[in-house]
C-alpha cells in the first residue's frame, strides 16, 4: 500500500485569513494526504508540539499578515531544538519572492506565493516527502 | 426627500391606471430631485457634447404600457421604494460618491503623514486600517504581537496614538471610517475623546464604525469575545451613538470579507443581509425603536470580477433591505429603509503575477460599484497581493476613481443599466437566491446558530475550493496566472517595506505613556468599567473615562475578557 503522508496545516500569528489554508487542506485531502488543521492563532510552540505529537511528515503554515519573517524562523528554531528538523516546514501567503528566498536559504521548505496552483503544492510534497523522515516508531 | 415613501401601486389596474401611477411617481421624483440641496456643479453632457437626462425609464423607449405594473413594483424611481434604482433621487448628479481609500500603516506619525498626503491628493474621507494586534486587542508590547506591529495597519495602544493619527485634521470637517470590530467601542471612545480635545462636539462627528462582529465569526475571524456579549457591546454602541453622535454610522454590515473568504455573489448578499437583520433584531430586543437606530446602519460590499453580476447584487440588496425593513420590522421612516453602502474592489481577485494588470481589474470593479450606486468607494492598489500599497500605487488607485467620475460620463445618468434584460434578470435571480438562504438560515435556527454550527463557514470554504479547482483545471482563466503567462517575470513595481524599527518605536512610545499617566486613576477607571460590564448598563461612559486617563487597549480588553470570556472557533475544514 502506498504510504499516506501526514500534514499539519497551521495558522500562526494573529491573522484570520483562512481561505487559502482551507483550500490547501481540501486539495491535499483529495490528493490522498492525511490532513490535520490546527485552527487559527496558534503560537509557534503549539504548532511544533502538535507536529511532534501527531507525528507528521510536514508542517504547512499560512501567513497573510506580514509576520512571516518572525514566525517561520521561530517554528524552524523550535523544530530544531526538539530534534524534529526532519519534519518539512513549508508555507504560503502574502510573502514576497525576496522574503521567500531568504527563508528557503535559512532551511525552510518551499514558500508558495499568492495564486500558486494547488497542484504545484501537491507535486512538491509528493516529490519531497518520500524518504525524508526518519520514523523510528514505524521502523 | 419627503417622508412619504409608500408609493401606492395599483398592480391590477388597466393601462390607464398604470400610466397614472407612473406619472405620479415621476412627478414626485422630479420634485424630490429639484428640492435636493445637493447639486453637482457640472455639465451633464456626453464627450460629443450631447445633453444627458438624469434618468431614463420605459417612457424613453417603448412606453410604460409595455412594461406594465412590474416597473413600479420592482424598480420605481431613484429615491423611491423599493430603491432598486438608488437611494437618492438625484444620485451622483447631487454628489459624487466619497472616495475613501483604506489606509494606515506603521506608526501613528507615519499614518498621519499619509492621511495629509491623501487629503491633499483629493481624497474626500478617511478610512483607518489598524494593525492586527489592535484588531485583536493586544498592545504592541505583548508577546502575541511579535512581528505584527504596524504591519497590516497602524498600531494603536492608547489615546495618545489616536491624537497623533488625527493631528492637524479637524474631525468636524472629515468623515472617518474605522475598520475595527471586536474592540470597536474602545476605538470609538478614543475617537470621541480626540474630538473632545479638539473642541469638536460629538454631534458634529460623521463617519462609520465597522463594528460588524457577526462577519468576523463567519469570515474575517478577528474576534475576541463570544457572540452574545459581543452583541451586547454593539447594542450599547447603537444606543450611545443614537443619543450622542446621531450622524455617525454605528455598524458597517460587511459582505466584503465574506466574499474575500471565497463566497459567491449570492452568498455575500444573503449572509450580509442576514447579519443586518440580526443586528436589527438585537436593537429591537434591547428596547430601541427600529426607526431610531436603523437609519445609521450602513453596508459594505465587495466588487468582484463579474461586472454585471456585481451591479445586480447591489440593486437586489437595496430592494431586499427596503422590503424587509418595511414589511417585517415595521420601519416607518424612509431613512430606515435605505441601504447605503461602501464598496471595495476585490482584493482576492488581484494577482501577484503581472501586478500592473491589477490596475485594469480594479478599474472595472470600481465601475461596477459606481453603476451599482455605491455611496463610497475604495479602489485597491496594484501591489496589494505583495505588500501594503506604495504611494505611487495608491495614487493610481485614487486616480482610477477620479477618471470614472470626471471622464467616463457614467455619473451623468442614474442607474443606467436598468431595463437591461440581463441585469434585471440577474437582479431577480440574486434576490431569489438570497431569500432561499434566509429561509435556510431560519430553518437552522438563526444566524448565531448557523455560526455555531459552522454553516456559513462551510458554505464559503466549499465555494472557495470550487473556484480554485476551476482555475487549477484551466476552466477559468486568470490573465498572467494560468493564461498569458510571462516566463521569467521580473517584478518591476516598488514595494513598501515596514521597518523593524516601527515596533521598537511604538513600544517605546507606549512605555512613555505608561510612565507619564496617573496609574492609580487608570486602575480605578478599569475597576469602574468592570462593575458596569457586569450589569446591563451601557458601558460607553465608563469606557470613555478609561480612555481619557490613557488606559491601554489591552488593559481594557483584559477587563472585558475577565467578564465575557474568549471565543474559540472549532477548526472546520
Amino acid at each position: 500500500m502506498e504510504q499516506k503522508f501526514r500534514i499539519l496545516l497551521a495558522k500562526p500569528g494573529l491573522d484570520g485569513h483562512d481561505r487559502g489554508i482551507k483550500v490547501i487542506a481540501a486539495a491535499l485531502r483529495d490528493a490522498g494526504f492525511e490532513v490535520i488543521y490546527t485552527g487559527l492563532r496558534q503560537t509557534p510552540e503549539q504548532i511544533v508540539e502538535a507536529a511532534i505529537q501527531e507525528d507528521v511528515d510536514a508542517v504547512g503554515m499560512s501567513i497573510l499578515s506580514g509576520a512571516h519573517m518572525t514566525l517561520f524562523p521561530a517554528v524552524m528554531k523550535l523544530l530544531k531544538e526538539k530534534g524534529a528538523e526532519d519534519i518539512l516546514l513549508f508555507g504560503g501567503g502574502i510573502i514576497s519572492e525576496q522574503d521567500a528566498k531568504k527563508l528557503q536559504e535559512a532551511g525552510c521548505g518551499r514558500i508558495f506565493g499568492p495564486g500558486a496552483p494547488t497542484q504545484t503544492v501537491i507535486e512538491y510534497l509528493k516529490d519531497t516527502l518520500p524518504g525524508r523522515r526518519k520514523r523510528e516508531s514505524i521502523l | 426627500m419627503s417622508d412619504k415613501f409608500d408609493t401606492k401601486v395599483e398592480t391590477k389596474g388597466d393601462s390607464k391606471e398604470i400610466a397614472r401611477a407612473f406619472a405620479e411617481a415621476k412627478r414626485k421624483w422630479q420634485e424630490d430631485s429639484e428640492n435636493s440641496k445637493l447639486k453637482l456643479n457640472r455639465k451633464f453632457t456626453t464627450v460629443s457634447m450631447e445633453e444627458v437626462n438624469p434618468l431614463y425609464t420605459p417612457e424613453d423607449t417603448g412606453g410604460i404600457e409595455e412594461v406594465g405594473p412590474e416597473y413600479l413594483k420592482k424598480l420605481g424611481f431613484p429615491g423611491q421604494y423599493p430603491y432598486t434604482r438608488g437611494v437618492r433621487p438625484n444620485m451622483y448628479r447631487g454628489r459624487i460618491w466619497t472616495m475613501r481609500q483604506f489606509s494606515g500603516f506603521a506608526t501613528p506619525k507615519e499614518t498621519n503623514r499619509r492621511y495629509h498626503y491623501l487629503l491633499k491628493a483629493g481624497q474626500t474621507g478617511l478610512s483607518v486600517a489598524f494593525d492586527l494586534p489592535t484588531l485583536m486587542g493586544y498592545d504592541s508590547d505583548s508577546p502575541r504581537s511579535a512581528g505584527e506591529v504596524g504591519v497590516c495597519g497602524v498600531a494603536v495602544d492608547t489615546l495618545k496614538d489616536m491624537e497623533i493619527i488625527f493631528d492637524g485634521i479637524g474631525l468636524e470637517k472629515i468623515s472617518t471610517s474605522m475598520t475595527i470590530n471586536a474592540p470597536s467601542s474602545i476605538l470609538l471612545a478614543m475617537y470621541c475623546v480626540v474630538a473632545e480635545k479638539q473642541g469638536v462636539p460629538l454631534h458634529k462627528l460623521t463617519g462609520t464604525l465597522q463594528n460588524d462582529i457577526l462577519k468576523e465569526y463567519i469570515a474575517q475571524k478577528e474576534w475576541i469575545y463570544p457572540p452574545e456579549p459581543s452583541l451586547r457591546l454593539i447594542a450599547d454602541i447603537m444606543e450611545f451613538c443614537t443619543n450622542n453622535i446621531p450622524k455617525y454610522n454605528t455598524i458597517s454590515i460587511s459582505g466584503y470579507h465574506i466574499r474575500e473568504a471565497g463566497a459567491t455573489a449570492a452568498q455575500e448578499l444573503a449572509f450580509t443581509l442576514a447579519d443586518g437583520f440580526c443586528y436589527v433584531e438585537t436593537g429591537i430586543n434591547a428596547g430601541l425603536d427600529v426607526d431610531d437606530f436603523a437609519p445609521r446602519l450602513s453596508f459594505f460590499f465587495n466588487s468582484h470580477l463579474d461586472f454585471f453580476e456585481e451591479i445586480a447584487k447591489y440593486r437586489a440588496a437595496r430592494r431586499i433591505w427596503a422590503r424587509r425593513m418595511k414589511e417585517k420590522y415595521g420601519a416607518k421612516k424612509e431613512l430606515s429603509l435605505l441601504m447605503r453602502f461602501h464598496t471595495q474592489t476585490a482584493g482576492c481577485s488581484l494577482t501577484a503575477k503581472q501586478p500592473e494588470n491589477n490596475i485594469i481589474r480594479t478599474a472595472y470593479q470600481a465601475l461596477a460599484g459606481v453603476l451599482g450606486g455605491t455611496q463610497s468607494l475604495h479602489t485597491n492598489s496594484m501591489d496589494e497581493t505583495l505588500a501594503l500599497p506604495s504611494e505611487k500605487a495608491v495614487t493610481i488607485a485614487l486616480r482610477t476613481q477620479q477618471i470614472i467620475s470626471e471622464e467616463t460620463g457614467v455619473v451623468n445618468t442614474i442607474d443606467p443599466l436598468a431595463g437591461s434584460y440581463y441585469v434585471e434578470a440577474l437582479t431577480d435571480r440574486l434576490e431569489k437566491q438570497a431569500e432561499d438562504y434566509f429561509d435556510e438560515i431560519d430553518r437552522r435556527g438563526g444566524v448565531l446558530k448557523c455560526i455555531e454550527e459552522g454553516f456559513f463557514q462551510k458554505e464559503i470554504a466549499d465555494s472557495a475550493y470550487h473556484y480554485q479547482l476551476e482555475i487549477d483545471k484551466g476552466e477559468r482563466i486568470i490573465v498572467g496566472v494560468n493564461g498569458y503567462v510571462h516566463e521569467d517575470e521580473k517584478l518591476e513595481i516598488p514595494i513598501l517595506e515596514i521597518d523593524e524599527s516601527v515596533a521598537r518605536d511604538q513600544i517605546a512610545a507606549l512605555n512613555k505613556v505608561k510612565e507619564e499617566r496617573d496609574n492609580d486613576k487608570v486602575q480605578r477607571s478599569l475597576g469602574e468599567l468592570k462593575k458596569v460590564i457586569k450589569t446591563n448598563d451601557n458601558h460607553i461612559p465608563a469606557l470613555l473615562e478609561c480612555v481619557r486617563c490613557y488606559a491601554t487597549e489591552e488593559e481594557i480588553v483584559n477587563v472585558m475578557k475577565s467578564v465575557f470570556g474568549e471565543y474559540v472557533e472549532p477548526p472546520i475544514i
